[in-house]
């Protein structure tokens, strides 16, 4: 049985008749996998996993008809349940470290705060247990840096942080929004080591947010692509980038530098992912694909599985010279 | 010189709309600004035409109806629509003829302390090694004292009265407008247009008050309605305090003091011009927060 | 930390000159003689004229005068009142806790509720509870408090007789000063109907005073609390799994309490301005009363020194207010 299992997911903003801002997801982890999910801004990779971790307010509709965690359905649960969940065996880091971090408070008390609330650790056993996360997540001098104040740190260091207050509880999965995106490139390689080393020491669950395909590529098992708040392809890690089905994917692989030396150009996808209100009535990808037909203007294509994986396409690409 | 004024026309949607009606725009927006704009004017009007409009003569003394009750109440007279107060004087008239004192208290401080507050805190903001940093400090020492507390001072120095009333209060508000300014010119200082301005060979003169100041002005606008308020309320306190404009003239505070007496016997005249000072206070500082919406997008958060 | 301390209190010193020229210069401002006007304005005896310009030193150049002031403030003396003969400290010291009593219960009231509105109105944007706060928050904010006061007055005690009219205590007890606080030294003395009937005092003016406080406090607070709400840090809280109780009231007070505090400060000068009226209104025997008194009496003395005993006491709630500041706010007691 996978670690997280989510069916149907829908998150609106507004009434129950707004475009929502993730539609009918579905989405499983297993345990020790690490699965990336990918797509541009707003496609509502973070909302997905906001709505997991009890984070959306109002006006936020949560809808769904499992969020299976462990065993448990998130969504039927309420206050003080969940948060015997979150923050212990789920948990998550986000993307601006400089600002997840409260200023007003020292490393040590945020991280101790976490080690209180989910393992009744206090004092001096606390400390301890701080300590050794700080030494965890690679901080020099950490017995130092346990009085220090969030604004007297580094973004990366501040990252590192993040992470140890995310994994203080020994989680069985985590979250990782976008966790290099606001940091230096030359940090970014390093906080990806150690969150990979985290994950497999740990044997976690990581769901990897990212705009990075290259990242992908080097840590993810498993890609979830997503475009327009909908999962268009899912598809293990190799193949995926070998062999995209969804015209999406394609394009995104197109994107990336190095796949494509010696044009002049890199290939764009024309066009911008459609806005609350001009959804077009068949599938959300049909005016900027490529490889449109006319039934794709006028319905939506389902994600049918396919022998790779996954894709929400009625005209998948490279798989009948596989079948055939 | 010849123009061509055979342009085509010009395509609608690229006309912006001038900066008053987008002003008016995002004003009407806040209800409450608009209801306090109505409030002032019709306390403006009251102030211009407080003869002709005031039923009675504010100071003329009706013997026979002492502390008469408002006209709706057993005992009331239609004649004196608010009642009367402890000497039989109309309370309408004298809150109509004291609309003319505090908005005259308020726009006279209010301008005495603008304009030499807008001229030092410019002095202050392009002079800022040896002039300015004076001039700050003396704003410090003046807003260690709180301001009505310098106020009486002042007025205990002067002597109590109308001018001193103003004066004093002039003074207090002024150390607000120097900061603000200052502030405001500092920001502006490092823009690229004033440095423009300056290669361009303007001089100080013209730098100060024509290339920077008019770019200073928004959040001055708004401080200096919220110290019209502040003027009146001041003002009102200090009449009430027995150190502002002298009885018998009907000016707000010092009607309330002298109505104190009458606190078991008529709650109107203890009532009456309290809530003419509440609901004039309430009118600017709603049109203030609505200025603030308008002019100053980012001081919206700022109180 | 304390070098922090020892930087604001640099700051304090120039400011204190400042005050200290300005109330010197206060009395020097005074249209007319100052002799004349001490002795009553009556036809004064040139002798005598000469034998007080000489004993007030009058007849020295200003800046001599002026450092003859700071020598005598040096000494701790602060003159005496022209209409008891007694040092204006004394009766600064008698009178000052009646007010800081008074302030006290008025700062309590105010921060206590409007801490409290504040974070709920935050907590419920947009509900009828938010827009009623900013409503009420806004006419307490325009208050003019003297007719607060008399309306108070006129309904608790006229109209319903539940509270005292005026003073602190009722002439029936004689309560011995020992802290000067009527709270305590009614407990002290062992007289529980003393204190209640001292509560009962000090009631209608803490909320008269507090009044406009609370207003300012309930509105800041709310802004501030919205903003710090959207924080990040705030939702990295909840996805600690932390009680909304603590988040709201750890992770999200204890940072828009930065800016709370500031204003709180600043309410302090208000506050004491307030005291003035406030005093006057319910005849409260503490400073603000007796400023206007002495100013009424034309008591030189104590005008002079007593508004700058009073500018010493604003500058230093200020510094306290700064070091509290520093305590709430790490990123301010490491700046340079």
């Amino acid at each position: 049985m996978s670690l997280l299992d989510i069916k149907n997911l829908s998150v609106r903003f507004g009434d129950v008749t707004a475009v929502p801002v993730v539609d009918g997801l579905d989405l499983s982890v297993a345990k020790g996998e690490v699965l990336a999910i990918v797509g541009e801004s707003g496609s509502g990779k973070s909302v997905t996993m906001m709505a997991l971790m009890g984070l959306i307010d109002a006006p936020g509709i949560v809808s769904a008809d499992s969020l299976q965690f462990d065993g448990t359905d998130m969504l039927r649960l309420k206050g003080r349940q969940r948060r015997h969940i979150v923050g212990k065996d789920l948990s998550m880091i986000f993307q601006d470290p400089m600002t997840s971090l409260n200023p007003s408070f020292t490393v040590g008390y945020q991280i101790e705060e976490v080690l209180h609330q989910h393992m009744g650790l206090k004092g001096q056993a606390a400390r301890q247990r701080a300590l050794q996360l700080l030494d965890r997540v690679e901080i020099p001098a950490a017995a130092s840096r346990l009085n220090a104040y969030p604004h007297q740190l580094s973004g990366g260091m501040s990252q590192r942080v993040a992470i140890a207050m995310a994994i203080a509880a020994e989680p069985k999965l985590l979250i990782a929004d976008e966790p290099t995106t606001a940091l230096d490139v030359t940090i970014q390689a390093q906080i990806m080591e150690l969150l990979v080393g985290l994950q497999r020491e740990q044997d976690m669950g990581l769901v990897l947010i990212t705009h990075d395909l290259a990242v992908v590529a080097e840590t993810a098992q498993r890609v979830c692509v997503m475009y327009a708040g909908q999962a268009v392809e899912i598809g293990h890690v190799p193949q995926l980038f070998d062999a995209p089905t969804h015209p999406y994917t394609e394009a995104l692989l197109k994107a990336i530098p190095e796949h494509s030396q010696g044009q002049r150009r890199l290939t764009t996808l024309p066009g911008i992912v459609p806005g609350r209100y001009d959804r077009p009535q068949g599938c959300l990808l049909s005016p900027r694909c490529p490889y449109v037909q006319a039934r794709c203007h006028q319905q939506r294509p389902p994600l049918d599985a396919h022998e790779r994986g996954a894709a929400r396409c009625f005209y998948p690409l490279n798989l009948t010279a596989e079948v055939a | 010189m010849t123009v061509d004024t055979t342009h085509p026309a010009l395509d609608q949607a690229l006309l912006y709309p001038s900066p008053l009606k987008e002003f008016w725009q995002a004003f009407a927006h806040n209800k409450g600004a608009v209801a306090g704009l109505l409030f002032m004017i019709v306390l403006v009007i009251c102030a211009l035409f407080a003869p002709w409009i005031a039923p009675h003569d504010p100071s003329e003394q009706f013997r026979d109806f002492m502390l008469t009750p408002p006209a709706w109440l057993d005992g009331g007279q239609l004649q004196f629509l608010l009642g009367t107060d402890e000497v039989g004087r109309d309370l309408l008239s004298r809150l109509i003829h004291g609309a003319r004192l505090s908005l005259l208290i308020g726009l006279a401080s209010v301008l005495m302390s603008l304009i030499p507050g807008i001229f030092m805190g410019l002095v202050a903001g392009f002079f800022p090694r040896l002039l300015g940093p004076s001039i700050m400090r003396l704003m410090d020492i003046m807003l260690a004292l709180p301001s009505l507390l310098l106020a009486v001072a002042i007025v205990a120095i002067l002597g109590p009265g109308l001018i001193n009333t103003i004066f004093a209060i002039a003074i207090v508000s002024l150390p607000s407008y120097v900061r603000l300014t200052r502030a405001a010119v500092m920001g502006e200082l490092n823009r690229d247009y004033v440095t423009a301005a300056r290669l361009a060979g303007a001089g100080l003169p013209r730098l100060m008050f024509i290339t920077v100041l008019p770019n200073c002005m928004a959040p001055l606008i708004v401080q200096a309605t919220l110290s019209f308020s502040s003027a009146i309320l001041d003002a009102a306190a200090l009449g009430f305090l027995g150190l502002g404009v002298q009885p018998p003239t009907p000016e707000w505070g010092t009607m309330l003091a002298s109505a104190r007496d009458y606190i078991e016997r008529a709650w109107w005249v203890v009532s009456l011009p309290g809530l003419t000072i509440l609901l004039s206070v309430l009118a600017i500082n709603l049109m203030g927060d609505g200025l603030r919406d308008a002019l100053d997008p980012k001081l919206k958060n700022a109180q | 930390m304390l070098a922090f301390i020892a930087r604001r209190l640099g700051l304090l010193i120039p400011t204190f000159f400042g005050v200290t020229l300005l109330t010197f210069a206060l009395i020097r401002m005074i249209p007319g003689d100052p002799v004349e006007v001490m002795m009553g304005e009556r036809r004064v005896d040139p002798v005598l004229h000469a034998q007080a310009m000489e004993r007030l030193g009058l007849n020295k150049p200003l800046y001599a005068q002026y450092f003859d002031y700071i020598g005598q403030l040096a000494q701790g003396n602060l003159g005496e009142s022209l209409r008891t003969r007694t040092s204006v400290w004394s009766e600064f010291t008698t009178l000052f806790p009646a007010t800081l009593e008074l302030a006290l219960a008025a700062l309590l009231f105010a921060g206590s509720l409007g801490l409290i509105a504040g974070v709920v109105a935050a907590l419920k944007r947009g509900s009828l509870f938010d827009h009623g706060v900013m409503g009420i928050s806004l006419a307490g904010y325009s208050m003019p408090i003297f007719w607060w006061g008399l309306l108070l007055i006129m309904f608790f005690s006229v109209w319903l007789g539940w509270t005292p009219v005026s003073g602190r205590i009722d002439l029936l007890y004689d309560i011995p000063p020992v802290t000067g606080f009527m709270l305590i030294d009614t407990l002290l003395a062992d007289e529980p109907g003393a204190f209640v009937d001292a509560l009962h005092h000090l009631i209608l003016p803490a909320i008269v005073l507090g009044t406009i406080p609370l207003a300012v406090i309930a509105r800041m607070t709310r802004s501030a609390m919205l903003e710090v709400l959207r924080e990040d840090y705030v939702r990295t809280a909840r996805a600690k799994g932390l009680s909304p109780a603590r988040v709201v009231f750890v992770h999200g007070l204890r940072n828009a309490l930065i800016p709370v505090l500031t204003v709180f400060g600043l309410q302090v000068g208000a506050l004491l301005a307030g005291a003035v009226l406030t005093e006057t209104i319910f005849s409260w025997p503490g400073i603000g009363k007796w400023l206007i008194e002495s100013i009424g009496a034309r008591d030189y003395p104590v005008v002079q020194n007593g508004i700058l005993l009073i500018a010493c006491l604003v500058i230093l709630v200020n510094f306290v207010v700064d070091i509290l500041y520093g305590l709430a706010n790490p990123r301010i007691r490491h700046q340079r």
